[in-house]
């Protein structure tokens, strides 16, 4: 159990030290918000919808998530680049107690990051419509994390070094963004796109956060909550075991 | 401490390790001596628990790394060819994460920290990141990390590789006081054959997977009819410059080396 601690920890502290790269990267989801959410809220006023940045800052809290804890995955990498993965697989340690370590130490700072943008969309104007709701909303965030993590986990354990990281980038990590309905309704979309993205899990982690932070679910939460369970453990067991097959 | 008999390691139909035996007795300093790609690190690997052997019987205090895995890696601290430090966190936060690993409790773990910081004159720098550290300040970290959990064999592989003689000549005098204050056996492999000659009691040369003479470094040399250690390391393995081809784990370190190179990651 200490073991799983002082990795969570380890985590933790790089996090809050990076003060650089916390700012750094505020400005994608800023971008975001700012830019679409003013340039395209007129058009989905006149939709009919209401105020756009309401509708997609739930989506950029859930992108902010989905990247830093995907990123934190990956990072394993980088231990393997600079050594110190060794230090840990050679421990007498578990292997699932320092994959579980890692993998909850990123889901922890992907939901520090993501309540920074909270903090973020707050500041733009975005108002949740109910404040019991939170903890609700904060509840989705940690699934995201921790299922994103330990996708980054069994992605980080099967690269062998940086090469594979655009790839997975651009095919990946962005398509999960973009197909999520962070960025627009999930209701009346052409049959194919409505598949992708029911298929898509952050779809339910963004449609759950909607659901508590604006009242406006597609799926339902339960729903939500139910399959981004299911999918979360089954990718910690992906992970678990991408993660004992290393081998330095 | 350590006994091997027969070993063999091969990857497909390369053998990197063929069939060797030797015994490194408790409390001795140990040299492990071999051009590039003899076999050297490969034993070690197997030794540490990290990779399985292909046949033949190994024992690390008694007990077999494959089938008593964790008790083994209690029992020995490893310094590896490559940096393993965390780059992002202090000197004093390596090693509490190391103790907290390998299960060494919060009172003895700060006092043992002290200790070994203050022995490897790095206690000063406890609070510093480690990526500000030089190259010696590093390599002197890993080993005094090494001996925090108070292991009973440290198996350093090639621990100077790109220390000035200062900083050699500093960490060898550091592992040699260790080694006769605490009895800790030492398993180490160098390509420089003064350290060898100055620190090993006992010195095996190992080539093409082959242990080719075992000794101390006098009695190699009597064997070769040669005048220093040198000399008899080519005596035993002749003088042609062995190709090593890079595997992609090489490759790989080669780049983070790169990347080092330019300061932060």
């Amino acid at each position: 159990m200490s073991a799983i601690y002082i990795l969570w920890l380890r985590e933790v502290k790089k996090y809050t030290r990076s003060r650089v790269q916390i700012i750094a990267s505020l400005g994608q989801p800023l971008l975001y918000l700012l830019v679409l959410g003013f340039g395209l809220g007129p058009v989905f006023q006149k939709a009919g919808r209401g105020s756009y940045l309401q509708f997609m800052a739930p989506g950029i809290i859930g992108m902010a998530v989905l990247f830093t804890s995907v990123f934190s995955g990956i990072a394993l990498l980088w231990d393997r680049q600079f050594g110190f993965l060794k230090e840990t697989l050679v421990a007498p340690v578990p292997r699932i107690q320092v994959m579980i370590g890692r993998t909850l130490g990123g889901a922890t700072v992907a939901m520090l990051q993501g309540l920074l943008i909270v903090v973020v969309c707050l500041v733009a104007g975005f108002r949740p419509v109910s404040l019991p709701m939170i903890p609700i909303g904060i509840l989705f965030m940690a699934m995201i994390a921790v299922l994103f993590g330990a996708l980054g986990t069994a992605i980080g354990s099967s690269l062998q070094d940086m090469q594979g990281f655009q790839l997975i980038m651009n095919f990946l990590v962005l398509p999960i963004f973009f197909l999520s309905g962070a960025l627009f309704p999930l209701n009346n979309l052409p049959k194919a796109l409505a598949v992708v993205t029911s298929l898509d899990p952050l779809s339910y982690g963004v449609d759950g956060l909607r659901g508590a932070l604006i009242g406006a679910a597609h799926f339902g939460m339960s729903i939500d909550a139910i399959v981004l369970a299911v999918v979360a453990i089954a990718l910690l067991c992906v992970g678990a075991w991408r993660f004992s097959k290393i081998e330095i | 401490m350590i006994r091997v008999e027969s070993l063999v390691k091969r990857f497909g139909d390369f053998t990197a390790v063929d069939n060797i035996s030797f015994e490194v007795r408790k409390g001795e300093i140990f040299a492990f001596l071999g051009p590039n790609g003899a076999g050297k690190t490969t034993t070690i690997k197997i030794l540490t628990t990290l990779m399985k052997a292909t046949s033949g019987r190994v024992e690390v205090d008694g007990l077999d790394p494959v089938k008593r895995e964790h008790e083994v890696r209690q029992r020995f601290g490893i310094v590896f060819q490559d940096p393993s430090l965390d780059q992002d966190l202090t000197a004093w936060e390596n090693m509490e994460l190391h103790g907290v690993l390998y299960h060494v409790p919060g009172r003895v773990r700060r006092e043992r920290s002290e200790t070994l910081l203050k022995l490897f004159e790095l206690w000063d720098k406890r609070d510093a990141l480690v990526k500000t550290f030089s190259g010696g300040m590093r390599r002197r970290l890993e080993i005094a990390r090494g001996f925090l959990h108070t292991p009973k064999i440290l198996f350093l592989d090639e621990p100077t590789l790109g220390l000035d003689p200062q900083s050699r000549n500093q960490l060898w005098t550091h592992v040699k006081k260790q080694n006769e204050a605490d009895g800790v056996t030492v398993f180490l492999t160098t390509h420089y054959m003064d350290e060898a000659d100055r620190v090993a009691d006992r010195i095996a040369v190992i080539d093409h997977g082959k242990i080719v003479a075992i000794g101390t470094a006098s009695e190699l040399k009597r064997q070769t009819e040669t005048e220093s250690l040198e000399e008899a390391f080519l005596a035993l393995t002749g003088s042609t410059i062995r190709e090593e081809a890079a595997s992609s784990a090489d490759q790989m370190r080669q780049f983070a080396r790169m990347w080092r190179g330019g300061g932060r990651r």
